[in-house]
């Protein structure tokens, strides 16, 4: 095999003429860091909320948690992202569907990822936080209850943070997915990552660095997470438990 | 109000059934071959040879920090290569030989980290008592060891084998027709892309949901 290796490629101007390769790339990798954050969000908003159902002592609560998280858990994600992209806005009333239909191609393949993004991790946070609640000792919901604070009180004040110290080093591994996954919006043309790859590999020709490139690019976005989160798991982890002092 | 349409469903049958057959031929081969090289990985990290043990961790650490979507689209642009090098140019249609590489080599890495938690949770004095009584440290793992932590495991690799399952559905990004690119394709040439998604959807929840009852009821029963 004769490769021409060809790393100069990344300074030549773009085909669209105001940028170079590299700057492709470095809008792709913005995309992913903006498109995962935000997803993140949600899904920590609604896998907390979730998560904390799931343990309550109401049948039809928890029974909705359960559905909630076995939906989204056993359909693939991309499944679940061509249903926001493709499904959703034709079973929306006429008017807001087509008010989608009609936005910026860019902030549709957006708005959807994130939304698949951030529920469908959501469902595994909700699993995270669920366990975390349930490896607190009996006695913490009983004291609180005992102390005279409310059942949703004690979920405020006793049981979740405590949950939450435990439960952070699986969190980070969430988290880390959530970057993963959302090379999954190349599917539906957001020009993230994994699009502007491919999207390098049609322009230059050069397939080898443009790939070689963004799973550097992955590489450092994971280095730098667990960077982060080891730092944050010293300072919260609860002294006594796994993996604390 | 959307209107729907399900009959172009029923004539599908046959082309999703074909579809589903290359899911399961992926899912397959990539939980034998992932297994297999999977535990070798695993063997090699908790060895005592340091250059093997860093060769696998990196593997594993590798693999595990890139996207499965960049992952198949690499095997995409290296197998054709590597295939046409040794067979020449003709070679048919690389997009199926590409992902079966792609998953297998991918979930190798996934697997071969449960299969070194469940190494690891076996006793040490299980493989102590294997060497005093003369085995070799070979037998003692392949007799003593593994019997115990693939036991041990059995329902971690049965919910990783679901994930993968799953999974199977992004070589969509190479254009392979698995079961979900052909109900998108039947979808899109009907112009009923709501209706094919859905069903897609359902049958997919019905398989998973359904395989994780059981692993819940063979976790139960390994338990007692």
């Amino acid at each position: 095999m004769s490769y021409q290796w060809n790393w100069g490629v990344f300074l030549q101007p773009s085909a669209s003429g105001d940028d170079t390769y590299l700057g492709w790339l470095i809008t792709g990798l913005k995309w992913t860091v903006t498109l995962s954050l935000s997803a993140w969000v949600i899904a920590l908003i609604v896998g907390s909320i979730i998560g904390v159902l799931r343990t309550v002592p109401n049948r039809w609560l928890s029974g909705f948690a359960t559905c909630y998280v076995e939906a989204f858990r056993n359909v693939p994600l991309l499944v679940q992202l061509f249903s926001w992209y493709f499904v959703l806005p034709e079973l929306l009333p006429p008017a807001l569907g087509n008010a989608f239909k009609q936005s910026d191609p860019l902030w549709q393949q957006f708005f959807s990822a994130m939304l698949c993004l951030g529920l469908f991790t959501s469902a595994r946070v909700a699993e995270q936080v669920r366990s975390g609640i349930n490896s607190l000792p009996r006695g913490q919901k009983a004291a609180g209850l005992a102390m005279g604070f409310t059942l949703p009180q004690v979920y405020r004040y006793v049981l979740t943070p405590m949950a939450f110290r435990i439960i952070l080093p699986p969190l980070t591994s969430e988290f880390l997915n959530i970057f993963k996954n959302s090379a999954v919006a190349t599917t539906i043309g957001l020009i993230e990552l994994s699009r502007q790859a491919q999207q390098l590999v049609d322009y230059t020709a050069q397939p080898y660095e443009a790939f070689i490139a963004v799973t550097v690019m992955y590489l450092l976005i994971n280095v730098t997470v667990m960077f982060l989160m080891r730092r944050l798991e010293e300072k919260v982890r609860v002294p006594g438990f796994i993996g604390g002092k | 109000m959307y209107a729907f349409d399900w009959t172009s469903i029923p004539g599908a049958i046959p082309l999703l059934a074909k579809g589903m057959l290359i899911t399961f031929e992926v899912t397959m081969t990539a939980i034998i071959v992932g297994i297999v090289w999977g535990t070798l990985l695993a063997i090699a990290r908790l060895g005592n040879n340091v250059v093997l043990s860093k060769l696998a961790a990196t593997y594993v650490n590798l693999f595990r920090s890139v996207p499965l979507v960049m992952v198949i689209l690499w095997f995409y642009l290296i197998v054709p290569q590597g295939l046409k090098a040794i067979f020449g140019d003709d070679i048919g249609d690389i997009r199926l030989t590409s992902a079966l590489v792609a998953f297998a080599l991918f979930e190798a890495a996934y697997y071969s980290e449960i299969i070194r938690a469940g190494i690891q949770s076996v006793s040490k004095g299980q493989a102590a008592a294997g060497l005093a009584l003369g085995f070799t440290p070979g037998q003692t793992m392949r007799l003593i060891v593994l019997p115990q932590a693939f036991r041990n495991m059995t329902p971690l690799l049965l919910t990783q084998a679901i994930i993968l399952f799953q999974d199977t559905s992004l070589v969509y990004v190479i254009g392979l027709s698995d079961f979900f690119g052909t109900a998108y394709k039947v979808g899109d040439r009907d112009g009923r892309l709501v209706e094919l998604l859905l069903f897609a959807g359902v049958i997919y929840f019905v398989i998973c949901f359904s395989a994780s009852l059981l692993v819940k009821r063979l976790q139960a029963r390994f338990a007692k």
